[in-house]
Formats: C-alpha cells, sequence, structure tokens
C-alpha cells in the first residue's frame, strides 16, 4: 500500500483530484451565494413594491388612510390560513405607539443600511410558537410617524436551506465520483507500468524471450510497449549474431592457433637441427601474419558496423574510386589470364568513407578473382535511379541459391573454397560497409541459365543529394577536412612533399 | 645513428631495441611519457619511435611538446589504433609517420630508415638517378640506359617512390600507403604483381637488375 502512495501515478491522481476539488467547490459556492442573493432581492422588491403602493394611498388620502389600508391589508391577511410568509406593517406615532399593523409592538430592530432592519419577529401556530427572522424598511413619514413595512424570511430560509441541502449533496458526489475514478485511474496506470516492469525484471534474470503484453488499444502504454519489443527483438538479434560470432571465431582462430602449437611442439621433438627451426619459426610468423589479417579484418568489420565517425564524412567520387581499385587489381587479373573488363560512369557522387568504399570494392574483385579459374571479371558502375550501383561479375562457378546469404556472414566460406586461401570475412565487410552508407549488397548470377552463370555481386549506395549550397554545415565540415587528408594521402614518408598530388598524372 | 624508443610496454621495448641495435643502431629506451620527453628534449637523437598510449604523459603530447619546443626530430608514432581518423590524429601531432600494432619487425625498420633518410635532408632535385636508370620528374620520361621506357601513371608513382628510397627496404604496406593510399591489407598480394609488372619494363634486358625483392620484408631499388 505505502507502494501504492508512492507512485507518481497516485501522485498526478491527488494533484489532478485536489485542483478537480477545488474547481468544483468553487462551482457550487458561486451557485449558493448567487441564488441566496437572488431571493433577498426578490423579497427587498416585493417590499418596495408594497411601499409604493402604501405611498399612493399616503399621498391620496393621508395618515388616516393609510391607516386604514393597512388595517384592511392585515385583516384580509389574517383571514386567510396557512399564510405565514405574510407581509409585516406596523404604523406607529412618534412614541412608537402601534397605530395600525399586524405586530404588536415596534420591534427590536438591527439597523442593516439605507432604512433596512433586521428583527425576530414570533408566530404562534396553535400552541408552537416559532421565532423567525425579518427583514423590512422603515420609513418616517412627516409628524415622525413611522412606517415599518417587512416580511419574514420563512421562504427564504427554506429556499436557501434546500439549495445548501443541494449543493452539499452534489459536492459530495462529485468529489466521490472523482476520488473513485483517481484510485481507478491510478490502478490502471500501475498495472501497465508494472507489466513493464514484470517483463523486465524477467529479462534481467535472463530469460530473453520475454516480451511486454499489448493490451490492444494502440494507446501509448502499447506503443511503449511494442517500441521495447521492438528494441528487444533487435537485442536480441544482435545477442544472437554476436553469440554466432563468438562461436565462429573460437573455431576459426581455435583451428590456426592449434595447428601452429602442434607445429612447434613437433620441432621440439625432432633432433635439434638449426636449419628446421628457422623454417619453423618462419611458418610459425606466417601462420601468426594470417592470424593478426583475420583480427584486423574482424576489426575492421566492427569498425563499419558501429559507424561512430559518420559525422566526418564528405562527399565522395565511387567512380574514381572503383577506377582506382580496378587499376590496382588489373595486373592481378592479367597475371591470372583473366580479363578484367570495367565500365564505369564518368562520376558517381555518394556520401562516404573512401577508404571503406575502396576496400569493399577491392574485397569483391578480390573474390571475383580468386574464384575465377578462365574468362573475365567485369567491373561495371553507373547510377541507377537514385542510387550509384557497382557490379562485379565474373565467369566462375557462382553460388548456390540457398547460400547467397550466408556468405555475407562472418566465417563462412563455401565448401569448395575452403582450399583457397582466404578467412571468410570479405564479404561480411562489404556488407558492413553497404549498411553503414545505407545501402545495399547481394549476390545473382552473372549469366542467368547458362551452364557456368557465374556471380555477379551488386554493391548499391545512394548517390548524395545535390544539395551542397544549402547545406553550409556539411560544407564547412568538408573544407575543414580537406587539409589532413593531404596529411594523410600525401607522402608521409616520401621526400618533403615534393610527389605530385593524387590525381595529377593519372586517372 | 642514435634512436629513443618511448614504449611503456617493456617485452615490446626490448624486442625493438634488440632488433634495431642488432641492425646497427643506437638505442635509448624510456618506458613513460614525461622521461621520454626529457631525453628527446635533448635534441641528440636521429629518430623517435614513440607509443601513443604511454602512462604519466600520452605519446603524442610528447610529440606535440616537441614540436613546440621546435626540436624536428623524424618521430614514426607506433599504436594499437589503426583507423585511418587515429593516424590522421596522430600525424597532426607531429609524427611523420605511423605504425599500427602488431608489426613485422621489418616494417619498422624499413619505416625507421626511410624516417632517418628524410631527416638528412637532400637538396630537391627535378630528377631522379638510380644506377642508369633517370626519371625527369618535370618531363616526366625515364630512361635507362639509352632506352626510353613507358609507364602508367600508377607504375610511375611507384616507380618514383622507390627511386626517393633508392638503397632502402620498402615494404607492401608502405607502398599500398604512399602509393595508392590505401589503409587496408588486400587479401591477395597485388603489390607482388604491380612489382613484377614495372620489373618487366625496367629491368628486362638489361644486364643488372635494379629493383630486388628482399625476403620477408619488401623491395629494394639498387644498383647492387
Amino acid at each position: 500500500m505505502t507502494r501504492f502512495f508512492n507512485t507518481n501515478a497516485f501522485r498526478l491522481a491527488a494533484v489532478y483530484f485536489s485542483l478537480f476539488a477545488t474547481s468544483v467547490l468553487a462551482l457550487l459556492a458561486f451557485i449558493y451565494l448567487s441564488t441566496a442573493d437572488f431571493i433577498d432581492l426578490q423579497t427587498d422588491e416585493t417590499i418596495d413594491a408594497e411601499i409604493r403602493g402604501l405611498a399612493e394611498q399616503y399621498q391620496e388620502h393621508g395618515l388616516a388612510g393609510l391607516v386604514d389600508v393597512i388595517h384592511e391589508r392585515v385583516t384580509a391577511e389574517e383571514r386567510t390560513p396557512g399564510r405565514f410568509d405574510s407581509t409585516l406593517y406596523l404604523i406607529t406615532d412618534p412614541l412608537l405607539h402601534p397605530l395600525a399593523g399586524n405586530l404588536q409592538q415596534w420591534p427590536q430592530v438591527h439597523e442593516s443600511g439605507n432604512g433596512w432592519v433586521r428583527f425576530p419577529v414570533e408566530e404562534h401556530r396553535g400552541s408552537v410558537t416559532e421565532t423567525l427572522a425579518a427583514r423590512a424598511s422603515v420609513i418616517v413619514l412627516p409628524g415622525n410617524f413611522h412606517l415599518l413595512v417587512g416580511r419574514d424570511m420563512r421562504d427564504a430560509d427554506l429556499f436557501r436551506g434546500r439549495i445548501t441541502h443541494t449543493l452539499g449533496w452534489a459536492a459530495l458526489i462529485t468529489l466521490g465520483l472523482g476520488i473513485a475514478g483517481g484510485l481507478l485511474m491510478t490502478r490502471n496506470m500501475l498495472r501497465k507500468v508494472d507489466a513493464v516492469n514484470r517483463t523486465s525484471t524477467r529479462i534481467i534474470h535472463g530469460d530473453m524471450s520475454q516480451r511486454v503484453p499489448l493490451s490492444g488499444s494502440g494507446d501509448e502504454f502499447d506503443q511503449l510497449a511494442e517500441n521495447l519489443n521492438a528494441m528487444l527483438d533487435q537485442i536480441e538479434q544482435l545477442m544472437a549474431g554476436m553469440k554466432q560470432v563468438t562461436d565462429n571465431i573460437a573455431h576459426d582462430l581455435r583451428t590456426p592457433l592449434a595447428r601452429l602449437r602442434a607445429r612447434l611442439e613437433v620441432t621440439l621433438i625432432e633432433k635439434p637441427d638449426e636449419q628446421r627451426y628457422a623454417e619453423a619459426l618462419r611458418d610459425t610468423i606466417s601462420e601468426a601474419d594470417r592470424l593478426l589479417g583475420t583480427f584486423n579484418a574482424l576489426l575492421s568489420i566492427a569498425e563499419a558496423e558501429a559507424g561512430s565517425r559518420r559525422d566526418s564524412w564528405g562527399v565522395v567520387d565511387l567512380a574514381e574510386i572503383a577506377t582506382d581499385v580496378a587499376e590496382l587489381y588489373d595486373p592481378v587479373a592479367e597475371e591470372k589470364g583473366l580479363v578484367l573488363t570495367s565500365d564505369i560512369a564518368a562520376t558517381l557522387k555518394v556520401r562516404g568513407d573512401r577508404h571503406l568504399l575502396s576496400q569493399a570494392i577491392a574485397n569483391l574483385l578480390d573474390n571475383a578473382l580468386k574464384y575465377t579459374p578462365e574468362g573475365g571479371v567485369a567491373l561495371v558502375a553507373h547510377a541507377i535511379g537514385p542510387n550509384a550501383r557497382v557490379e562485379v561479375a565474373d565467369s566462375g562457378p557462382g553460388v548456390p541459391v540457398e547460400r547467397r546469404e550466408a556468405v555475407f556472414d562472418r566465417f563462412v566460406r563455401l565448401e569448395g573454397s575452403r582450399s583457397t586461401p582466404g578467412n571468410g570475412l570479405g564479404l561480411s565487410l562489404v556488407r558492413a560497409v553497404s549498411q553503414l552508407h545505407d545501402g545495399t549488397v547481394w549476390l545473382e548470377e552473372s549469366h542467368p541459365g547458362a551452364v557456368n552463370p557465374g556471380l555477379k555481386a551488386v554493391l548499391q549506395i545512394p548517390l548524395a543529394v545535390e544539395s551542397g549550397r544549402s547545406e553550409p554545415g556539411r560544407e564547412a565540415t568538408r573544407l575543414l577536412a580537406a587539409p589532413h587528408i593531404p596529411a594523410l594521402a600525401g607522402p608521409a614518408l616520401a621526400g618533403a612533399g615534393t610527389e605530385p598530388p593524387r590525381g595529377l598524372g593519372e586517372t | 645513428m642514435k634512436l629513443l624508443v618511448i614504449e611503456d610496454d617493456r617485452e615490446a621495448s626490448a624486442y625493438i631495441v634488440k632488433g634495431l641495435t642488432e641492425s646497427g643502431y643506437v638505442v635509448d629506451a624510456a618506458n613513460e611519457g614525461r622521461e621520454g620527453l626529457f631525453l628527446a628534449s635533448s635534441g641528440t637523437y636521429d629518430g623517435l619511435i614513440v607509443d601513443r598510449m604511454l602512462p604519466g604523459m600520452d605519446g603524442l603530447t610528447v610529440i606535440a611538446a616537441l614540436r613546440t619546443a621546435e626540436i624536428h626530430t623524424p618521430v614514426l608514432i607506433l599504436s594499437a589504433l589503426g583507423a585511418v581518423d587515429d593516424r590522421v590524429k596522430g600525424l597532426r601531432a607531429g609524427g611523420d609517420d605511423y605504425l599500427v600494432k602488431p608489426f613485422a619487425f621489418a616494417e619498422l625498420l624499413a619505416r625507421i630508415e626511410a624516417l632517418l633518410r628524410r631527416g638528412s635532408g637532400t637538396a630537391v632535385s627535378t630528377k631522379l638517378q638510380v644506377g642508369d636508370l633517370e626519371m625527369d620528374l618535370l618531363a616526366r620520361n625515364i630512361r635507362r640506359g639509352s632506352q626510353t621506357i613507358e609507364l602508367l601513371p600508377r607504375e610511375f608513382r611507384l616507380l618514383e617512390f622507390l627511386m626517393r628510397h633508392a638503397g632502402q627496404v620498402v615494404t607492401r604496406t608502405m607502398l599500398l600507403e604512399n602509393v595508392w593510399d590505401y589503409h587496408f591489407d588486400p587479401q591477395t598480394n597485388v603489390i607482388d604483381v604491380h612489382i613484377s609488372r614495372l620489373r618487366q619494363k625496367i629491368d628486362k634486358g638489361f644486364e643488372k637488375p635494379l629493383l630486388h625483392t628482399v625476403r620477408g620484408a619488401g623491395y629494394r631499388l639498387a644498383t647492387d
């Protein structure tokens, strides 16, 4: 229960309830005051009308006429039984001795301003004597005669009592409903938050399959639950991926390490021989280098996947990048007796990282050249709609349809390719790079239907939107970034800056 | 030639010192940033090898402090951080070259030699010459003996780099970084293929080969 009072929901409900209660009470008080005022006003108007009537009589018939009229009215009223809200009349001489009227004597009045007075009046009904409040107007006539015209407030008080009663109940019911509603709302909200809490507690305790239940109403809580669930799905997927990677790393790195260890052990068991020792050490070093290469590749992929440096990107020319990579691999193809052809657009501006894109295209070309026994490899780069598309097509054995997605996973290599050097990370990097650039990469057949269909890897990256001028921030970043590029690309080692700048004398 | 190694990992430091000593250098070592800065401030070294992450004062701060003090000893930065941005940061701080750990000793040695050569500051020339091989940087033509050699633009840059470092060992990574501006390791040994193509053009038909392969390290362009 204490928990209930400590909740935010309860506090919110309490705050809203007090606001609600205050406004309801203010409203009711306003109704009461204006109604009560209205009754008083009406009484006063009746008395005023009576006085106006009497004043006419006085003007026409003088004091005697006035006394007669009052006498008449009093007797007429007395003949009507059951009327208690009677008008009170009293006219007296200067010494306040009654001349006519239905009051026996001049009452003990309390002045309430403007000639109005209040006084108690006793009423006899059979044996019962009731004291009522009365309100009257007092007029002093010439000759110091006093005229008092008033009404008892019996009806007014009754009415006022009824109103107080009604408004009191209204207030009670409204506030009661307010409290009940507040509690209900709080409970309801708490239940929804509790569901989220219960789920997260279970997840913390290791049950990753738990999901926040949806109420199906599509309200904010449902949206929250949906978002949380989507987040959990993604985390679960990432964790599964991570586990897969860890398993693969464990397997793929343990094998060469075991081999390395075995080789060293065997060398040690054999008869000491300097030449064999040297050979074993050299082998060990190259094995270690291969392992380091694998680690570096894994790091590059992780880095591309993390995508932490996207902010510093500028616009790069994918056509130029592709041309450079093609040029890098041209002699490799030639040496293998393959033909590397390239068909590259004049310019393909994309927002991205030159190094990562170079490496991605290099990996695709490397794969194509490695797995093509004869024929050729074609590098095509063109703009297709809003995208720059780089295709690397070979005339090799291709990849079976059902494996075309799997080969993008880390360490996945096709059965037949185990004998060729490689770590099964090349395409994983290409995928990571493409995703980092909001692009995609997929595999298809380069000659569909042919006996040797070959493989075509397609890397698609959105072209940079031509709005450099409208983005002064971007422009500034690019300008700021510019000076460091020569520092990196330029002659870090070579003769102090006398090398021609990149791109001069080559295309 | 006197070198200073500032590296906190004692084993790595011992390995570098031993290797460099055996290669004929006089080597001092510091295990901490401040100590390194103190030693380097003497200005008596021909080259510095500075680890990026050091206790006391990090490597980049040491280099920046030296440069502020107008000490321009060439610096090779060693770092486990290999991303392009990390290199840029290192070179901006005043480093002359950047080598990512772990590295092959041959790589370190080749880079140190290149750095020291740069430090000696030869006069600016528009012609490079190694034996009977001549490169005219202005006319962009190459002759060997009486024969003109035609090269593709990239081959020209490759040869230019080799000629600028004539007599020194140049590693594949150095070539990739400086001739192609690539900071990744292509799986196939593309550099070997480019070198053999270049060799075809400059050495074929000549009695004395100029472009040598140095086993386990890289290449060397020299008359011997």
